[in-house]
């Protein structure tokens, strides 16, 4: 029997698709995962129009992501217990945050300001993978693919996590949507002087944050 | 590195950054090449007319060898920060990557915590220029949204080529690496800028390292040895795509001034002499079906002259050349400022129009053969505008005379000392000198300006105004 099947969790299973939607909503204020890249190509452009269509990309880019981390995840359940996967998820994540609060101001190098749907897919995927948005999401990931198949009778692991993954991508999407547009059409580019914090730094910190919790989660599940 | 907001100096349109603050001070390389092993310096220049220090150099920086010739300088980040794709705003506009175009050694200066007295924060030695980036003469820097890009003259042993582009890290000034993957048929190097959303990248064309550290060789010259064109390249794909020849009667095609504002598509290009009439020309390049195209939109003529008076290798000529060695545009991409150092004269055009340029106005000081003065030097005053820098808003033009030490030596024989001056632009058109200020370097020569916060030639905008 699959291991994520079978034993028990005190993690609500609203909580997890309500902490899946607000990673979204938060990876999709990162200005460096894909809002600040649209406004850009609907600046050049001079079309409102340019912003819409980068977002099909863009969003599926990300959510490609986080699916391989997903699908990661589901595999490693066929080998380890669920208390075991909870820490290794949480230790991975936990390296690669320390990584990136060395790190947390590079970036990957690549493309240019002349791209086409496929080159922004591949920018929002090598973004999204790059920073560990997937990575960040897995504990929760996790938990969720966990209690779906534990809880409810008719979602296995695999459909939970997709339908979290779902919910996530959705509600970066609108956030993305949301700020391209209000910046585009109402704030200016004057906000990129004002309003710009390091999310950089931020970010890294985030996953500090959630490996730590991670870590204090599997530590408190015990082996249960 | 920032925290709540980027580096107020960052703008993310040209139109924004037209309204930066007035620069409180400027920073000049000052050259000592070929006097008794004295070092090369960084000097700061107070440009506050408000101060009591206004027009005088306020402290020196001196580098640690001699024999340097500092040239093209900038800063290790800039408004290309912004860009969307890579974006690391929180950066500052803080260290000074200063080229050493004889020794090839490269210092990055610390202009913080005090930026009226910056301080050596890294030397890069020669041999790890040469080992690492395959190149050597490094000349003009420009701050890229993913790394600090560096034109070079010369390949890395002996006086030969191909010249071309390497990159520096961001953060910690490793030598990278060449930029190229593909250079096609590029050979010489000189100047080098981009169209960023475009991402295409020019460069020009002087001559290999033999061909200029002695002087010109106007063996070469004479026989159209030395670059005569424009290189297009895919910036982000780092390969050749087009070559565009300017003619064979043009030699030494020098600096280039894209259009600042992002959704434009053309910019100007200097050619320093033509061997049919030594005039020298300012060319257009623009965007026309899917290809680059160049065109010559200003020929500024030779004046005749007494050959008495003329350096040995104008005697023949019996005419002074123009001899544009240095153009700039201002950030709203209306006046183009051209520095005929030959003559002695900075004129402006009013570019509005890229392909009818206007003079609008016209300064002299200098000149092989009219030597004017200046309102506070009388005179007569050697050299000629050479490198000139705009402020931000436009309004006010700083220059300074020498061009490479052993080419002034060509061309103004009586040894050339070192100045500054400025010159206001009136709001319409029109430039005149700024009475009070001029600055003398005595025997010390000058070389490039950069102004605080950034200047019509260090930045590049990837959103439109």
């Amino acid at each position: 029997m699959h291991p994520l099947t079978h034993s028990a969790t005190h993690l609500d299973p609203m909580a997890g698709w309500a902490l899946m939607i607000g990673f979204g909503a938060y990876h999709g204020l990162n200005p460096g995962m894909g809002w600040l890249f649209a406004l850009a190509l609907g600046l050049q452009q001079k079309s409102e129009r340019a912003i819409w269509r980068s977002m099909l990309p863009i969003t599926t880019g990300h959510a490609v992501s986080i699916v391989l981390v997903a699908g990661l995840v589901l595999a490693a359940g066929h080998w380890l217990p669920v208390s075991r996967l909870r820490y290794l998820t949480a230790m991975v994540l936990l390296a690669f945050a320390v990584f990136k609060l060395f790190t947390y101001y590079r970036h990957p190098r690549w493309v240019g300001m002349r791209v086409g749907m496929r080159d922004l897919f591949l920018w929002s995927f090598l973004m999204a993978a790059a920073h560990g948005a997937g990575l960040m999401v897995a504990p929760t990931l996790l938990e969720v693919g966990h209690a779906a198949a534990a809880q409810t009778a008719v979602l296995s692991a695999g459909t939970g996590m997709l339908l979290a993954v779902l919910l996530h991508t959705a509600a970066m999407l609108a956030v993305m949507l949301l700020v391209a547009l209000v910046v585009y059409r109402k704030l200016g580019l004057k906000i990129l002087r004002s309003s710009w914090v390091n999310f950089d730094l931020i970010w890294a910190v985030a996953l500090l944050i959630v490996g730590a919790t991670a870590l204090y989660h599997a530590v408190a599940m015990g082996s249960a | 590195m920032t925290f709540l907001r980027p580096d107020q100096t960052f703008y993310p349109s040209p139109r924004m950054a037209c309204k930066a603050p007035a620069e409180r001070l400027g920073y000049v390389a000052t050259l000592n090449t070929g006097r008794n092993n004295q070092p090369d310096a960084l000097c700061v220049v107070d440009l506050d007319p408000e101060s009591p220090r206004y027009g005088r150099v306020v402290h020196k920086l001196e580098m640690p060898y001699a024999g340097d010739e500092l040239h093209h300088f900038g800063w290790n980040a800039c408004s290309s920060a912004l860009c969307p794709y890579a974006p690391h705003p929180h950066l500052e506009r803080r260290y000074l990557i200063v080229p050493g175009l004889r020794s090839s050694r490269i210092y990055i200066i610390d202009t913080k915590p005090d930026p009226w007295r910056p301080s050596i924060a890294k030397i890069i030695a020669p041999e790890d220029v040469l080992k690492r980036s395959g190149y050597s003469r490094p000349h003009t820097i420009h701050c890229g949204p993913d790394a600090i890009y560096v034109s070079a003259l010369g390949a890395n042993n002996g006086g030969g080529g191909p010249g071309g582009i390497f990159m520096l890290d961001h953060f910690n000034f490793d030598v990278l690496g060449p930029w190229e993957i593909d250079r096609g048929p590029q050979r010489l190097a000189y100047d080098f800028w981009w169209h960023i959303t475009e991402d295409t990248m020019i460069t020009s064309e002087w001559g290999v390292p033999r061909q200029f550290e002695n002087g010109l060789v106007f063996e070469d010259l004479l026989n159209g040895r030395y670059g005569r064109n424009l290189h297009f390249w895919d910036l982000r794909r780092r390969r050749h795509i087009q070559t565009i020849n300017l003619g064979d009667e043009y030699q030494l095609v020098f600096e280039l001034r894209p259009a600042h504002e992002p959704t434009k598509t053309y910019g100007f290009a200097g050619v320093v002499i033509s061997l049919k009439n030594l005039s020298s020309s300012i060319w257009t390049w623009y965007r026309e079906k899917g290809r680059w195209a160049a065109r010559k939109v200003i020929e500024i003529p030779a004046e005749p002259a007494d050959p008495d008076k003329l350096p040995p290798p104008l005697k023949g000529f019996g005419a002074v050349p123009p001899l544009v060695t240095d153009i700039d545009l201002s950030l709203d991409d209306r006046y183009l400022y051209v520095s005929c150092w030959g003559t002695g004269e900075l004129h402006q055009y009013d570019v509005s129009d890229p392909f009818k340029p206007r003079l609008t106005g016209k300064v002299q000081i200098g000149g092989i053969t009219r030597r004017a003065g200046h309102p506070l030097s009388q005179g007569p005053l050697l050299g000629g505008p050479q490198m000139v820098e705009i402020s931000r808003d436009g309004r006010r033009v700083y220059f300074t005379n020498s061009l490479y030490s052993s080419v002034d030596d060509q061309f103004y024989p009586d040894r050339l000392t070192g100045w500054m001056v400025k010159v206001d632009a009136a709001e319409g058109g029109g430039i005149a000198f700024a009475p009070n200020f001029f600055v003398d370097f005595g025997e010390t020569r000058t070389h490039q300006v950069r102004l605080e916060g950034g200047d019509a030639s260090t930045d590049s905008f990837c959103y439109p105004s």
